[in-house]
């Protein structure tokens, strides 16, 4: 049994901490590596697009930031089924660790959409149905942070965040389906982007901008799960044994 | 194979310019900052960890 | 079962009873807060009665918020809440029973309160009557949801603040098909499309939210 891949061994602590450490590294080459191929494609080969002009070229952020508010939301409710079910210690602090790079995800999607809008639509902001659930979504997120700052015990922090996750994941649908409803109600379909056939470069383009943003969430999240592991786990013996360089034996 | 004729078609994105580089410029700055936040914050924990417990230990073996 | 929740039903109504101030307290901010409106906006009656639906269900989630971060505090200061959580029948029968009383003393005076309030803002008869079945149908939703919040929150400083930040987001859907069931109405389109989706809404919630707040509340009391 011992000499099998073990996945657990993963989860403690003191396996995770020198792991993530060595994979934070080859998820920044790879966010760099996809970022430098996405704008290549996307700025500076892909055609215009014929009904929006160069402005369209927004998409190629304000896609993959989208799609990544709402990915790492869900990812973070995964986390947080994770921890709640089982009581692992890992599945908070990675929950913790994804939020602000979420919320900031949430934050650029907004923001590009805004600047996106403008042109198109000829206003900031508009309520459309996808951009009102977008800055909802971003109500969540800070919503999970400020619980999750509030409480000064680790682990009540960990599944009271955990719990409003759930509860957040559960409701997602429900709040878009409504926003929706109320959005077609008020304000018909004048708003709708138009949804043009995309050529093939540019379609590579958005992937390849996707895979970046989803290196980099992975890379920040892993390099802040490390801080919030070193500051609960400070008075243990493989955070001594890790920073000072000093083995468990031979500390006595 | 490059789409553009001239940088300054670039920078001008068909007078789009400012609209798509308000979106590049300010989400190139945040993942700039985060990334270089986040390290700072690993580096300073580790730092005031590693004082904290030289002191503890210190204090053990006088 | 349905005795555990008459018994914290009950035993909630008296103290809320012997605390009538609150209570008049929610009610007058409601009051206040809607009669604002015309005074920031100006007393057409055209602009008034258009933006009646929202302004009204707007002051109501504020109004029920007020009352949240008492539903479990005075509870866990005297250690009743404890008891509950150690006692043999599941905890998310005396939330129930602890929604059901936070309802009968902040949701159904408002929903009761709010056609005189309507009458404020020139809405017409129909509008009224489905305004307060919309807020019959959808403040018991509010305490639901509500009362995981508190849950989460209880005994953390800044409560109420942060309370509101969890719950207001996830009060949207409520709002939505509440203040859009008289707006319809207003518009003569007929609000029961709303009321029918808002009535699901809070079943789901009612089955739903007492057994996240008594998880909530498990994880607060560890």
């Amino acid at each position: 049994m011992k000499d099998r891949f073990n996945l657990y061994r993963f989860a403690s602590p003191a396996t995770f901490y020198p792991l993530a450490g060595r994979m934070i590294p080859w998820f920044a080459a790879f966010a760099a590596l996809f970022g430098l191929a996405g704008l290549y494609l996307g700025m500076l080969v892909a055609p215009t697009d014929f009904q929006q002009g160069e402005g369209y070229r927004i998409i190629f952020i304000h896609v993959p930031a989208s799609w990544m508010s709402m990915f790492i939301y869900l990812v973070m409710a995964f986390w947080a089924a994770i921890g709640l079910a089982f009581n692992t210690r890992l599945s908070g602090m990675m929950a913790q660790a994804l939020a602000p790079t979420g919320a900031l995800m949430a934050f650029l999607s907004l923001w590009t959409g805004a600047l996106w809008g403008k042109p198109m639509w000829g206003a900031w902001w508009v309520w459309d149905a996808r951009l009102t659930s977008e800055l909802i979504l971003l109500f969540l997120y800070i919503g999970y942070m400020a619980l999750v700052a509030a409480i000064d015990d680790p682990r009540r922090a960990d599944k009271a965040g955990g719990l409003l996750l759930l509860v957040g994941v559960v409701n997602i649908p429900i709040i878009y389906f409504s926003v929706q409803w109320w959005n077609t109600l008020h304000q018909g379909s004048s708003v709708n982007l138009t949804k043009s056939s995309m050529a093939v470069t540019m379609l590579w383009g958005m992937l390849l901008m996707a895979f970046c943003f989803w290196s980099y969430a992975i890379a920040v999240a892993l390099a802040r799960v490390r801080s919030i592991l070193l500051e609960r786990e400070r008075h243990t013996d493989w955070v001594k044994a890790e920073l000072l360089g000093v083995g468990d034996g031979e500390r006595a | 194979m490059i789409y553009w004729n001239s940088f300054g078609d670039f920078i001008a994105m068909g007078g789009y310019g400012f609209y798509v580089w308000g979106s590049f410029g300010l989400t190139v700055a945040i993942m700039a900052i985060e990334p270089v936040l986040v390290g700072r914050r690993l580096k300073n924990t580790q730092a005031r960890l590693k004082r904290q417990l030289r002191a503890e230990s210190r204090k053990e073996t006088a | 079962m349905l005795k555990i929740i008459a018994a914290v039903i009950g035993r909630d109504l008296k103290l809320a009873l012997r605390r009538q101030a609150d209570i008049v307290s929610a009610l007058f901010f409601f009051i206040i807060v809607v009669s604002l409106f015309p005074l920031g906006v100006g007393p057409e009656p055209d602009l008034l009665r258009k933006l009646a639906p929202g302004v009204l269900w707007v002051a109501a989630l504020l109004a029920t918020m007020l009352s949240l971060p008492r539903l479990f505090a005075d509870d866990h200061r005297d250690g009743t809440l404890e008891q509950l959580a150690l006692a043999p029948h599941p905890l998310g029968l005396a939330v129930t029973g602890k929604v059901f009383a936070h309802w009968l003393v902040s949701g159904l005076p408002l929903a009761l309160l709010a056609p005189v309030l309507g009458l404020q803002f020139d809405l017409p008869t129909d509008a009224l009557l489905v305004l307060t079945g919309s807020l019959l149908l959808g403040t018991p939703a509010l305490s639901g949801i509500g009362a995981i919040g508190a849950a989460l929150t209880l005994g953390l400083r800044g409560g109420g603040i942060l309370l509101s930040l969890l719950v207001l987001p996830l009060y949207i859907p409520v709002l939505i098909f509440g203040a859009g069931a008289v707006d319809a109405t207003v518009a003569g389109l007929g609000g029961e499309g709303h009321l029918s989706l808002l009535a699901a809404l809070t079943f789901a919630a009612l089955g739903f939210a007492p057994w996240a707040s008594a998880a909530a509340l498990k994880i607060a009391l560890e």
